[in-house]
């Protein structure tokens, strides 16, 4: 049953990623996008670890993409001119499954399998207690250096959109 | 596997009910609605179908199930039809993580009244609440027109500014509870509910809810004299239908998760669980009708100053000052 929600996941998220770099409509490519991310919430509760699945959803299916398509639909994008050659988009599927071939001739070479605990000795690293502990304990200071470089990207952009305003006045 | 299939009835039977009682409550707070909100400005409201109109919610259920479902001119055939969906599922999925009543003893089992106890329900329903701005967003911009454009544009910055006062509000309440299952938040209850408390809590979370659902004094994604009707002039029929249950399905969300949240959910004297959840969810609604019969709209510029300059900074104070007392 697991195996089966795997694959069924799995091949949705690449399925989707797929449709994300052929498609030519912005929108679609966004919806195409937020299909990915669902897929690998999917994956994620899989893994046991819930939190990790629903801030997947919220962060960036709920807030990151709604403002993608904010944007898309306030600049008005439209459908590129002209079509995408047949030969183009049969060279972005072979380049595609290339890089992925040699990510997972990568990983296999690394034996990643090997380092991963299997089944049922899962830690739960996903759960709100393992992640609360781990980000206030183990990885506090990263965290608060994240914190802080989000921070310092507000006041930019505070900051430039205030300029064009006051430019604009007189 | 007789346990399995047993559970797996249990289950059924419960998602059965709770979307049909949803289904006909939503249906009734139409009504509810109506005759209330005539009633505040001295009118008799439906008063022709049956008994105090009380066949009106059936007559107009007929009346959008056999209109014509319409499709403008160069709207985006599948995403204007897919749009009204969303809105209503991402708003009867909430319901999973609700809980009705304290747990019930079947054949000598323990069934508890909610469909789903996740540990992490109440960002569930975040993460549920975020996905709905795309059924509005998407639903105007399909539409290929001006007005549902604007509509669907307002509509998602006004929910994503209001999300995040939705979500601060809430922290406070997670803290004193120490967990994101909403039944641990209604059993942590027990000796007072949150609301005593965490009365600024209720008021941000109250206040960033109605925006959230766009009800009157924040419904600008819909503002009649501007834009029409908003996100959903194009729509028509079963469609449109869709969109108005959903926004009535998202009030009695609001006031189960009022009532939840800072009520105490099923808890009270005399009656049974579900009863008073019932009436609280109900008392929520009215003074949300209440709310929409007194107040005139806001400016859009005062929305947003309202979202960003009063809520935010008010709800972080709050979690600063009960963090101190939690530790204290």
């Amino acid at each position: 049953m697991q195996l089966l929600m795997f694959y069924i996941l799995g091949f949705g998220a690449v399925l989707s990623a797929l449709l994300l770099v052929t498609s030519k409509k912005p929108v679609n490519a966004a919806m195409s996008l937020i299909a990915t991310m669902f897929c690998l919430a999917g994956l994620y509760v899989l893994l046991d670890a819930h939190l990790v699945a629903v801030l997947q959803i919220l962060v960036y299916a709920g807030a990151v993409m709604v403002l993608f398509l904010f944007v898309i639909m306030l600049l008005n994008i439209q459908e590129k001119e002209g079509r995408l050659a047949g030969s183009t988009i049969a060279l972005q599927f072979v380049s595609i499954l290339g890089v992925g071939m040699v990510f997972v001739i990568a990983a296999s070479l690394v034996k990643v399998r090997g380092a991963l605990p299997t089944g049922g000795e899962l830690f739960p690293f996903g759960t709100t207690k393992a992640v609360g502990s781990m980000l206030f304990t183990e990885y506090l200071l990263p965290f608060e250096i994240a914190s802080m470089l989000l921070l310092a990207a507000i006041v930019g952009a505070v900051i430039l959109a205030k300029r064009r305003i006051s430019d604009a006045k007189p | 596997m007789l346990t399995w299939s047993l559970g797996f009835l249990i289950l059924m039977v419960k998602l059965g009910a709770v979307l049909l009682f949803l289904l006909l409550a939503a249906a009734y707070l139409v009504w509810l609605e109506r005759k209330f909100l005539a009633r505040l400005q001295v009118r008799y409201g439906p008063n022709r179908a049956g008994k105090y109109g009380l066949l009106q919610p059936i007559a107009d259920m007929i009346k959008m199930l056999t209109k014509e479902d319409t499709i403008p001119e160069g709207a985006d055939r599948v995403i204007f039809l897919l749009a009204p969906a969303v809105v209503t599922v991402t708003a009867l999925l909430m319901f999973a993580v609700i809980p009705f009543g304290g747990d019930l003893s079947f054949l000598g089992k323990r069934i508890p009244m909610v469909i789903a106890d996740l540990n992490i329900g109440l960002l569930f329903v975040f993460a549920l609440s975020s996905l709905g701005v795309y059924g509005i967003a998407l639903g105007g911009w399909a539409s290929n027109s001006k007005y549902s454009l604007l509509g669907g544009i307002r509509g998602a910055a006004q929910m994503i500014s209001y999300e995040l006062s939705l979500g601060l509000s809430l922290v406070p309440v997670v803290m004193l509870a120490g967990s994101f299952s909403l039944v641990d938040i209604v059993r942590a209850q027990e000796a007072y509910p949150f609301i005593l408390v965490q009365p600024l809590a209720f008021v941000i979370f109250v206040i960033s809810a109605m925006a959230e659902s766009k009800r009157i004094p924040f419904d600008l994604p819909e503002a009649e004299n501007e834009l029409g009707a908003g996100y959903h002039t194009e729509y028509s029929g079963i469609r449109f239908g869709l969109f108005f249950l959903g926004e009535y399905v998202n009030m009695q969300v609001l006031g189960a998760l009022v009532a939840v949240l800072f009520l105490g959910g099923w808890s009270g004297p005399f009656l049974s669980g579900p009863a008073w959840f019932c009436i609280k969810i109900l008392v929520v609604a009215l003074v949300m009708i209440w709310i929409r019969g007194t107040l005139p709209r806001l400016r859009y510029d005062q929305l947003m100053a309202l979202g960003w300059k009063v809520l935010i900074p008010l709800a972080l104070v709050n979690i600063v000052v009960t963090g101190a007392v939690i530790l204290i």
